[in-house]
């Protein structure tokens, strides 16, 4: 059975030339990836977890692709404050600050969720995605009150270019937050219902990823539009 | 209760959209009469609204690309016959309407036309030639294909009910902002595109997808066809740069709906930014359709000379080459901007560079050619018609990729000669190249070869008797979307590109009658075996049309060209191989969740479209309900059974020891 001796390396290349990981799949399993095909033409097509999540990494990078338009229209227009108030005037780092630990500390609760599923144990999992919620709603909370603020002073999106495009990419953010709550209500509500099946493990894991992307986006976010807008 | 809808929208007092829109209307009300009364309407549901297979959905999504391919021609020809007419003197369509027209066919052609029929054939094509049995996500891939006919539908809702826009097919601010385009026009084009961009996004994450992660056995990425490799090129542009399309049309829409200020031009607003933006991916868009092209181009030309393709590591390093470079040239489109020398010279010189890659390219397809046993089917017609058109107008191309012949040539007619020479000659060629091509595969019948060869030869004409005269007509000043004009040395051209459009009328015509007598006579034209073209790749591996699960065991793939192998052999031994061990396929349930999401989607494109709030709301849930609901489903497969698989598969061997046996004497073995 074990295929990986005493091949002479002529052998070994005509068996597989194209190092596709052919061996595995004639030899014995259990070495290697298992036995599972990777995708890279070894065994055939990729088993679906790893073909759902794949796939939902490429929807990821194309979000990352729209919120980088959105950065780039507001690298153009962060100085077009016509007159009005700029960042330096409006930004309260502190609040600011409060909104990244709220959003940071909810993406350490879901990757414990994560934990806690690899664990099949379903009270775990339910209490560190509630925890995850709250966290998140909060943020969400912290952000609509900031909004509310500015606009309350006249510094609302139609005040002026800079001010439309600080709303817009900040505001696009927020909407993929809500959006994320949504789906993870709808997440523990299958799960109670449903269970740990292996489509629900899949989306988990999607959810997952969605989660911690926000997490990076928002760090640009800080960067880019908070730090850099407030010092100028 | 109705936002900005009253009966004031329907052009009452204008025939030509009102008696358009009644014909269609009846038409349609008349198709689906036929349908459910011909009791036809359950197997529809069935079998290809619900169908998450891949074949089907390529199917409908080509079949919306030539119905808007048609639609979009019609705007063509009110287009050439007003400019026919209006040598001093208003022609028959006034400014507001003539501007609409050209906004609607520039939008519809490349939109609705070309993309679903380039993606329509990459869903039915891309699989059978990895060998697998479906895309990665099947019912996404059916929820795409319904967005984008919801985009369609929008545009072509816009007929009847309040306008188009006036903006032309990109809709430049400051024009297309709200002070200046105050009707729905400019709504209607947003969502429309905000819609199906949405389906096109998700198509290229499908197909990308698929194709990284779902080959058959011992497919290596260096043993993909080169369709494959094209396709994968075209959807990573897809995933790259429609991204940035939304966002842009997003900036405008808030514009126009919140009273932002990205591109107004008070409180600060950048127009730039948004030609920056909308070129960003407007450019990678032109490689998203011509890739697929020269892909198929690519399969047709090293079939119809039965040799194997000249240069395939070469042609693969310049589609990834084209690939990358096509995000580095968007600049070209607006060289009058006034970024400057330096700029535009280093934009200039990407530009002529990404041009080697396309010619690497044409030197392998000639040299695929040299020396092969050519045979002059319709789709090595179309793309031989294709290789010396596409030179001519890649040519323009890189003349007007020099700045300073671009300053004086830019929004001419010139530059419209010269897209419509590298689109039709690139891309539509290649629909119809690849239509005929896969077409046997599909239904199990060919297309009938006169109408095929004389819809060529009239649209060859065709196209050259519109463009060329158009080229000189922009060299002496014509500028673009001209409703009237005044010039005596103009016409002479102008008249001579009208009889164009009447000679591609001609071809047109001839498509159509090749499809009617194509199927009227379909048992003549019967593909037996599968392989009609004998072809090389995979997907002449199975029977035509392929059964639901495509292969009833994976092929294992040993070489670039597996199914030729498998031939070969077959050939050389005068059998074939050993039937294989048969056992149960799971396949993907049918789901109306497509169909279902875009109706919402309609509604909820057209409450935004007239401001029906209500109706927004109303949409937005029902979406969400859509998703739980089919979130919730338990089973999401079913299981064909092995004896089922057996009998199918066995079906195939029959035909194919009956092929070998007719064939023993006239193909003698290498």
């Amino acid at each position: 059975m074990s295929g990986s001796q005493a091949i002479p390396a002529t052998h070994a290349r005509d068996a597989d030339p194209y190092k596709l990981g052919r061996a595995p799949y004639h030899g014995a399993a259990g070495h290697g990836h298992g036995g599972e095909p990777t995708g890279h033409g070894a065994g055939g097509p990729a088993p679906k977890r790893v073909i759902v999540g794949f796939g939902f990494w490429i929807f990821l990078l194309s979000d990352i692709v729209m919120f980088s338009a959105f950065f780039a229209a507001h690298a153009v227009l962060a100085d077009s404050t016509a007159g009005g108030p700029s960042g330096k005037d409006l930004f309260d780092l502190t609040h600011v600050a409060l909104e990244t630990a709220l959003l940071l500390a909810s993406s350490f609760t879901c990757g414990m969720a994560a934990v806690a599923t690899e664990a099949r144990s379903q009270l775990w999992t339910q209490v560190f995605l509630l925890v995850t919620g709250l966290l998140g709603l909060g943020f969400l909370i912290l952000e609509v009150q900031e909004f509310a603020h500015m606009i309350g002073i006249d510094a609302g999106p139609g005040r002026s270019a800079f001010l439309s495009s600080f709303f817009a990419v900040v505001g696009c953010h927020g909407l993929h937050v809500t959006a994320g709550l949504l789906w993870l209500g709808t997440m523990m509500a299958q799960i109670f219902v449903k269970g740990f099946r292996p489509p629900i493990l899949r989306r988990l894991l999607c959810f997952n990823l969605f989660w911690h992307a926000l997490d990076i986006i928002w760090v640009a976010l800080f960067t880019i539009v908070y730090l850099i807008g407030a010092g100028a | 209760m109705f936002g900005k809808l009253t009966w004031d929208a329907i052009p009452w007092d204008q025939p030509i959209p009102l008696v358009a829109g009644a014909v269609v209307i009846v038409l349609l009300l008349g198709v689906i009469a036929w349908v459910i009364l011909k009791g036809y309407l359950p197997y529809l549901w069935r079998e290809w609204i619900t169908s998450v297979d891949h074949k089907r959905v390529g199917v409908m999504y080509t079949l919306l690309g030539i119905v808007m391919l048609v639609r979009g021609f019609i705007d063509a020809i009110m287009m050439r016959s007003q400019q026919a007419l209006a040598y001093q003197a208003p022609g028959y369509l006034p400014p507001e309407h003539y501007d609409q027209i050209f906004s609607a066919h520039g939008t519809i052609m490349i939109f609705f036309g070309a993309m679903p029929f380039m993606i329509g054939l990459m869903n039915f094509a891309v699989p059978l030639q990895l060998g697998v049995r479906d895309v990665a996500f099947p019912t996404l891939n059916s929820t795409s294909f319904w967005l984008t006919a919801t985009g369609a539908l929008l545009v072509n809702i816009s007929l009847v009910v309040g306008e188009f826009a006036r903006t032309g097919w990109l809709p430049y601010p400051p024009l297309s902002e709200l002070a200046y385009s105050p009707g729905v026009g400019v709504d209607y084009y947003v969502w429309a595109l905000q819609i199906s961009g949405v389906g096109t996004l998700m198509s290229g994450i499908n197909l990308v997808t698929t194709i990284l992660k779902m080959r058959a056995p011992g497919m290596s990425y260096l043993r993909m066809p080169i369709y494959c490799w094209t396709a994968l090129a075209s959807n990573l542009l897809i995933v790259a740069a429609f991204p940035i399309l939304t966002a842009t049309l997003a900036m405008l829409t808030l514009d126009r709906y919140l009273g932002f200020h990205f591109f107004t031009n008070t409180a600060g607003g950048n127009v730039m930014m948004f030609v920056n933006l909308i070129w960003a991916w407007g450019h990678p868009e032109v490689y998203i359709l011509v890739l697929p092209a020269f892909g198929i181009f690519s399969e047709v030309i090293s079939t119809f000379s039965s040799k194997p393709l000249f240069g395939y590591r070469s042609m693969v390093m310049a589609t990834m080459f084209i690939c990358v470079v096509s995000f580095m040239v968007w600049l070209h489109h607006f060289f009058t901007m006034g970024a400057g020398a330096d700029v535009n010279a280093a934009f200039g010189i990407a530009t002529s560079i990404i041009a080697v890659g396309t010619g690497v390219k044409v030197y392998n397809w000639m040299f695929t050619m040299y020396g092969g046993r050519i045979r002059f089917a319709t789709p090595m017609l179309w793309s031989v018609g294709f290789i010396v058109t596409f030179v001519i107008g890649g040519m323009t191309g890189v003349l007007l990729a020099v700045p300073p012949a671009d300053f004086q040539l830019h929004n001419s007619l010139f530059l419209v000669a010269h897209f419509h020479n590298v689109i039709i000659g690139g891309v539509v060629f290649a629909a119809f190249a690849g239509l005929t091509y896969w077409f046997p595969k599909a239904f199990g019948f060919r297309l009938h070869e006169g109408w095929g060869k004389a819809a060529f030869w009239f649209s060859l004409a065709g196209f050259y008797l519109t463009f060329m005269p158009l080229y000189v007509a922009g060299l002496l000043g014509m500028t673009r979307r001209l409703q009237h004009y005044d010039l005596a040395q103009w016409r002479p051209w102008v008249l001579l590109a009208g009889l164009g459009v009447v000679v591609t009328c001609l071809g047109v015509a001839c498509q159509i009658i090749q499809l009617v007598v194509s199927i009227r006579e379909r048992v003549e034209l019967r593909d037996e075996m599968g392989d009609p073209w004998d072809g090389r790749s995979l997907e002449w591996a199975t029977t035509s049309p392929p059964p639901a699960f495509n292969f009833a065991v994976l092929p294992d793939v040993r070489g670039e060209e597996p199914y030729w192998e498998i031939k070969r052999r077959a050939i050389e031994t005068q059998q074939l191989a050993d039937e294989p061990e048969y056992q149960a396929i799971e396949m993907p349930r049918n789901s109306p969740t497509g169909f279902i999401t875009a109706f919402f989607s309609t509604l909820t494109g057209f409450a935004l479209i007239w401001h029906i709030w209500w109706l927004v709301v109303v949409g937005l849930v029902a979406a969400y309900a859509v998703f739980v609901w089919f979130a919730w489903r338990d089973q999401d497969e079913y299981e064909i059974p092995a004896a089922e698989v057996a009998a199918a598969d066995r079906e195939r061997r029959r035909a194919r020891e009956a092929w070998l046996r007719a064939n023993v004497r006239v193909r003698e073995p290498a």
